[in-house]
């Protein structure tokens, strides 16, 4: 089973990276970007069976910093 | 006084943290290794240096709190031995949910390598008892990842508590309230950015993070 793993920094927490990304858009002639964050996408390969709580647990344990980012469990096939 | 470094891969400040530990406590430092899984017996002191452990991989600090030697590392810190993170050994010990809150990417994106003027917050703590409360210090900073992030009710909970043990004089790196350093509730595991072990003898440009051995390590200077 494919699973993707996104992790987002939580409302609130400031992105200095996503702001240069933004500003560099802006400098591109872009116009219209209201806000720019940047996440992390994890793809996973796992055994059929894996549940879902193993991965919730995978996602706190490791995957995510639970402090500053959230995360979402896709399961793609 | 017995005392360990601990090296992880990608560690490259865990010699100048030996050499520091050696020189105030007159007995050479247990190197330690990441993939170990128990620490020597009798340690009073451990300290986790800076670098890049695995590389920075997935986040600063995430792999290496997961590493065998960690859960001895926890085991020992819950015990009462006092642990010094400093640096990547900061970001280690947020990882490791031994201290609260994140170090992110400095809010300027560049990495910082200088000197930066330090306010002591606490100086009843372990680690700082050789200092005067208020007291401006000088310690340089090496870091991309030094920005603090906790939560308003958290940073309120720290500061209310006195776990704040060391302040930014000036903003360096985007930290919320300026925060350089932090304490556990119990006191005895300290997480800083700013590189003590790399002020310890006026050939190094300062000596303004020798007393912060001589607290913790029990050896004040006699003047």
């Amino acid at each position: 089973m494919k699973v993707r793993i996104h992790v987002s920094l939580k409302p609130g927490v400031l992105d200095p990276q996503g702001r240069a990304v933004h500003h560099a858009l802006e400098g591109l002639g872009f116009a219209g970007v209201a806000d720019v964050r940047i996440g992390r996408l994890i793809e996973l390969e796992v055994a059929d069976d894996t549940t879902d709580a193993a991965l919730a647990e995978m996602c706190e344990k490791l995957l995510a910093n639970t402090v500053i980012e959230n995360y979402a469990i896709e399961k793609v096939a | 006084m017995k005392t360990a470094v601990v090296t992880f891969p990608g560690s490259n400040c865990d010699r100048d943290m030996w050499v520091a530990l050696r020189d105030v406590s007159g007995r050479d430092p247990v190197k330690v290794w990441h993939g170990d899984a128990d620490l020597p017996e009798g340690l009073d002191f451990i300290a986790l240096p800076g670098g890049f452990s695995y590389g920075d991989y997935l986040r600063s600090g995430a792999m290496a709190a997961n590493s065998p030697i960690m859960r001895s590392v926890i085991a020992a810190a819950e015990r009462g031995v006092p642990v010094l993170g400093v640096c990547n050994g900061f970001q280690v010990l947020t990882e490791a949910r031994l201290l609260p809150g994140a170090l992110m990417r400095n809010a300027g994106q560049t990495f910082i390598c200088r000197t930066v003027p330090l306010v002591v917050e606490n100086a009843d703590s372990v680690f700082t008892s050789a200092y005067a409360a208020g007291e401006t210090i000088r310690i340089p900073v090496a870091h991309h990842d030094g920005n603090y992030f906790a939560d308003d009710a958290t940073l309120d909970r720290l500061e209310g508590e006195g776990r704040v043990a060391f302040r930014y004089g000036e903003d360096v790196n985007g930290s919320q309230r300026r925060i350089a350093g932090v304490l556990n509730a119990a006191g005895n595991v300290l997480g800083m950015m700013p590189h003590p072990e790399r002020a310890i003898e006026d050939a190094q440009g300062g000596s303004d993070g020798r007393r912060l051995f001589e607290s913790v390590l029990g050896v004040l200077a006699s003047g």
